[in-house]
């Protein structure tokens, strides 16, 4: 099978650039969720549909990004 | 592949294609997301993960000499196969393997340029089968470790205080000014944050394109050599762990040809936890002024 309709976008949570990739795999779409810079996956996701897919990392993205510290510099 | 010093260490998409079931060719999948080749990877690739098989688990080290043989012969590579790596972030631990090889000596290894992203947004096909590789017929054979591709902490100390060497944080603009101690969102593993001072910031991402391939050699050019980078400087890029930086590593060393690079592996994972190590924090300033 191929990897089909690949996206991908950014968005903003908590003032973090948050970079949004998904595709289609068979009758499923995988979505994924990384950091921007340094670019580290923070979630991945597999549903019936690319909005839910998309839904459930952004929402996994928001908790992990809330926990991180901000010091001031 | 376009006028970098080293072309024959990347390969594009299409070769992968064309060369993934080549007897002598072996095409290894490593992600920073080990579950990430479970999901579908190119055909007849195999996997490595980085947090097992190419570190050593007990001491904080590379892969000593003799599991780095065994590595290789267990994964069916022999020592002169081509070995083709890529992974996702645009090849983080693939760039991490490689300067593991070359380190151990093995000639022709590759980097698929674009990496994991590439194939999947070029519609490529998926195999979700996990592959196991039918060993080598004859045991590897690694040359000695080649430590001059690597740096240790007293010669990065040393570097700092002689301020000859460009030091290349590759980390993100906050985990350089200490704004964080890590990425957004990944586990906080350092006591202090900030920089190595003197250090220049030009963060790893900056050396690819929005698809993930390298850019030019004219851009690369212009991006570290605003930063006082030339065939003359020694360079040493650090970041975490090691793994981003030997991205940057591979882009100096291969497409732009410096001799003189080393990957300070230990990184801020080490400089940051250090009892009295100097730190600075702090914004980049602008290109020359580091």
């Amino acid at each position: 099978m191929k990897a089909e309709n690949f996206s991908e976008r950014r968005v903003e949570i908590d003032g973090w650039p948050v970079n949004v990739s998904s595709y289609q795999f068979g009758d499923k779409w995988r979505a994924k969720a990384d950091n921007v810079s340094p670019g580290a996956g923070l979630a991945r996701a597999e549903a019936d549909t690319r909005e839910e897919a998309e839904k459930r990392v952004l929402d996994r993205a928001r908790e992990l990004l809330s926990r991180t510290k901000r010091n001031s510099v | 592949m376009g006028n970098y010093a080293h072309p024959e260490v990347l390969v594009n998409t299409d070769w992968v294609a064309g060369h993934a079931s080549d007897p002598n060719v072996r095409v290894v999948e490593i992600d920073v997301d080990t579950k990430a080749y479970d999901e579908g990877h190119v055909p007849g690739a195999i996997a490595w993960a980085w947090n097992t098989q190419l570190c050593d688990t007990v001491v904080r080290d590379i892969l000593p000499k003799s599991q780095f043989e065994s590595l290789m012969t267990q994964s069916g590579v022999n020592n002169d196969s081509a070995l083709v790596l890529y992974g996702d972030n645009n090849n983080w631990f693939a760039a991490w393997a490689l300067w593991q090889a070359k380190i151990y000596g093995h000639k022709d290894v590759r980097i698929m340029n674009g990496g994991r992203k590439k194939w999947l947004e070029e519609g490529r096909d998926l195999e979700t089968a996990p592959r196991t590789a039918t060993p080598a017929s004859r045991p590897y054979k690694a040359t000695d470790a080649d430590l001059s591709l690597r740096a240790f902490l007293p010669q990065v100390q040393q570097a700092q205080k002689a301020g000859k060497t460009v030091l290349i944080d590759v980390r993100s603009p906050q985990e350089f000014s200490g704004e964080i101690l890590a990425p957004p969102g990944l586990p906080e593993t350092c006591q202090r944050g900030g920089h190595i001072p003197g250090a220049h910031s030009v963060p790893w991402g900056k050396a690819c394109n929005e698809d993930g391939t390298f850019k030019s050699i004219e851009d690369l050019q212009k991006l570290y050599g605003a930063e006082g980078v030339s065939q003359s400087t020694p360079v040493i890029p650090y970041c975490r762990i090691g793994e981003r930086s030997s991205h940057t590593w591979f882009v100096l060393k291969y497409l732009m040809g410096l001799p003189n690079v080393q990957n300070y592996d230990g990184s801020w994972t080490e400089w940051g936890n250090l009892v009295g190590a100097p730190v600075e924090k702090g914004a980049a300033k602008s290109a020359g002024q580091a």
